[in-house]
């Protein structure tokens, strides 16, 4: 059970307004992940949701029932912080029972489903350290188990791996998209890392400046942008977007090509444009080159396979898919598709 | 690090300061000594060498001792449960975003920067005075009769003087510590349903034992030679004559230098016990 409405939630911090009216349908058992570039209200939004921050005016549904006034306690909902804000003077044991504990539950069923929260999270030989004795992937798993044990109708995460390593980081995408699966509890993520929410999502809920870009499914996101923003945010490297007259021959203001769709060949001969090698980031799998005198003012990023051997300076040329076109009109918003030739 | 010419540089740089520092503590503390076991009475013309542990038995062995000791536990103890109370108190007020909060820090600061004597005087005469004081108006503004604060309640009186000036410093540390809790902490408890008063108990009051500790150290190593409130106030009548007082007393009241020597050897004995056991505590607390 965990039905999340939004209706005209509006934020304001005295005259500046973060967040204009927006509406948001979050589905039992989804994973929806925010995404946004930093100061976009993303994090904004997740605290009127946990009811940290008062909404300005609208209102919040949780399964149905209007908690835009509850406190965040009796909004059944459990949180895990950027910091992870775990008790530092407790043990991971206590600190995990602290919700059970506030909430009066007999201390048989407190030491049940600790054991349980801690073997699902690997923590079981940990449940008598501090805190500060943990590594920061067994924080961030304590940090689960407080949330877990609740037993929640939606886990609210707020940039959770942003303290991590990348190799960590990983691991933890891994596990808390494990740990939904496991649970098929409702999870609204809270990110700015465009990498997790494409891996980790099922909803994907594109944030600028307080308003919605888009809703959807990551792959959907990524095929059928609704406008500029959403194209440039998703996918890495950015997609490619060029104005003027080269979008201008296909009837757009600005057309997108993402990288991974123009095909590259050497030397002379077929191909849209013709242009000379920049910087070459090699990954091993793959070389993404950025192509600099094409006739087009933009860089053109594209992705080769790992083995093709291009270097510095050395003429290529560049064949866009053209079915893969993307289309934005004069305010950048997406245009119908390209006819099929 | 330091090469070893920097060191020496370093040690000889600080060598005056040292210097200095040991004259005024040893000489001192060496001629205390020294006079403790003499029978030197300076009104009388004796000085006498030689009196072995003599003084130190009669300071002991004396009513007034026993009775001084229990003053200073009483004093400092009443002191610390006010200024740590009334600090946590009112560092959690100044914490909050309150309009004017920064003029009202340097009003809460301000006690700390008058001198023992003119605050003990200024209570004294302007708000405990049994006719003239503030107090008094007070009292018989609500029909009551003034309450003859320096006679009858005299310890209670004293504490609040002293209280009155070191709450400040208790407020001051105890907010800063405050200050450096994280805020996720308090939202994390908050969802996780701990109310206000759970809040405080649970995390913001183990955040502060720490500093807690500091300030009872801190304070009771300097709150154990009040002297000028007690001297300005009752003289060290109605039970409250410290061991500092009595000390005091001893050797300019009743002129006996070797009596009031030997008390004083006793009550830096006496200091050093209380301040170590108090180190060790903050010691422990401190590396959790």
């Amino acid at each position: 059970m965990g039905r999340i409405t939004l209706e005209q939630v509006r934020k304001a911090f005295g005259p500046t307004e973060v967040i204009p009216p927006l509406d948001l349908e979050i589905d039992d058992g989804e994973f929806v992940v925010f995404v946004g570039p930093s100061g976009c209200g993303k994090s904004t939004l997740l605290r009127l949701i946990a009811g940290l921050e008062h909404i300005s005016s609208g209102q919040i549904q949780i399964d149905g029932k209007d908690t835009t006034r509850l406190p965040p306690a009796k909004r059944g909902l459990a949180m895990v912080f950027q910091s992870y804000a775990l008790y530092p003077h407790m043990s991971v044991r206590k600190n995990i029972a602290f919700p059970m504990r506030m909430a009066g539950i007999d201390a048989a069923e407190q030491t049940r489903r600790v054991e349980a929260a801690a073997k699902v999270l690997n923590l079981s030989d940990y449940l008598d350290r501090r805190p500060g004795q943990l590594s920061g992937g067994q924080r961030q798993r304590v940090a689960f188990g407080r949330a877990i044990v609740r037993e929640p109708a939606a886990f609210l995460f707020d940039e959770p791996l942003s303290n991590l390593d990348a190799a960590l980081r990983v691991g933890m995408r891994m596990e808390i998209s494990e740990l939904h699966k496991r649970l098929k509890t409702t999870m609204i993520y809270v990110t700015h890392d465009q990498v997790e929410a494409m891996t980790m999502a099922d909803k994907i809920v594109v944030l600028q400046a307080g308003r919605i870009e888009q809703v959807g499914s990551p792959l959907e996101l990524y095929n059928r942008p609704r406008n500029l923003f959403v194209a440039g945010f998703i996918g890495s490297p950015k997609m490619n977007l060029i104005a003027g007259a080269e979008a201008a021959k296909h009837g757009a203001a600005t057309i997108g090509i993402r990288p991974e769709h123009i095909a590259v060949g050497e030397g002379e001969g077929e191909g849209l444009w013709t242009g000379k090698v920049g910087v070459s980031e090699h990954l091993g799998s793959d070389t993404f080159l950025h192509i600099h005198e094409t006739g087009l003012a933009e860089t053109i990023t594209v992705r080769a396979s790992g083995e093709m051997a291009i270097h510095h300076g050395d003429t290529v040329r560049l064949a866009p898919d053209m079915a893969k076109l993307h289309r934005f009109d004069g305010q950048g918003l997406r245009m119908s598709e390209l006819q099929k030739h | 690090m330091a090469t070893q010419h920097a060191r020496s540089a370093a040690r000889a740089m600080i060598a005056p300061a040292v210097f200095l520092l040991l004259v005024w503590m040893l000489i001192p503390l060496c001629m205390t000594l020294y006079f403790s076991v003499h029978d030197y009475r300076p009104l009388r013309g004796t000085f006498e060498c030689c009196e072995g542990l003599d003084n130190y038995i009669r300071f002991v062995s004396s009513g007034a001792f026993q009775d001084s000791v229990l003053t200073t536990i009483m004093m400092v103890g009443g002191i610390l449960v006010i200024t740590v109370g009334g600090g946590i108190l009112l560092a959690l007020l100044l914490d909050q975003a309150i309009w004017g909060r920064d003029i009202v820090r340097i009003l809460v600061i301000a006690p700390f920067f008058v001198m023992p004597t003119v605050s003990a005087l200024v209570w004294k005469n302007m708000f405990m005075n049994p006719v003239n004081g503030l107090f008094a108006h007070l009292w018989q503004f609500f029909g009551l009769q003034p309450v003859e604060w320096l006679t009858q309640l005299p310890l209670f009186s004293i504490i609040m003087i002293v209280s009155w000036q070191w709450l400040p410093f208790a407020t001051l540390i105890l907010l800063t510590a405050m200050q450096s809790l994280n805020s996720e902490q308090l939202e994390a408890a908050e969802m996780d349903g701990a109310g206000a008063v759970n809040r405080f108990g649970y995390i913001i009051l183990p955040h502060l034992a720490r500093a807690i500790t500091v300030v009872i150290l801190i304070q009771t190593i300097f709150l154990l030679s009040i002297f000028a409130e007690i001297f300005v106030t009752t003289g060290g009548a109605f039970d409250t004559r410290t061991l500092t007082y009595l000390v005091y007393q001893r050797v300019i009241e009743s002129q006996n230098i070797g009596l009031g020597s030997a008390g004083g050897i006793l009550a830096v004995i006496l200091a050093n016990i209380i301040a170590i056991g108090l180190m060790r505590i903050v010691g422990k607390n401190l590396d959790k």
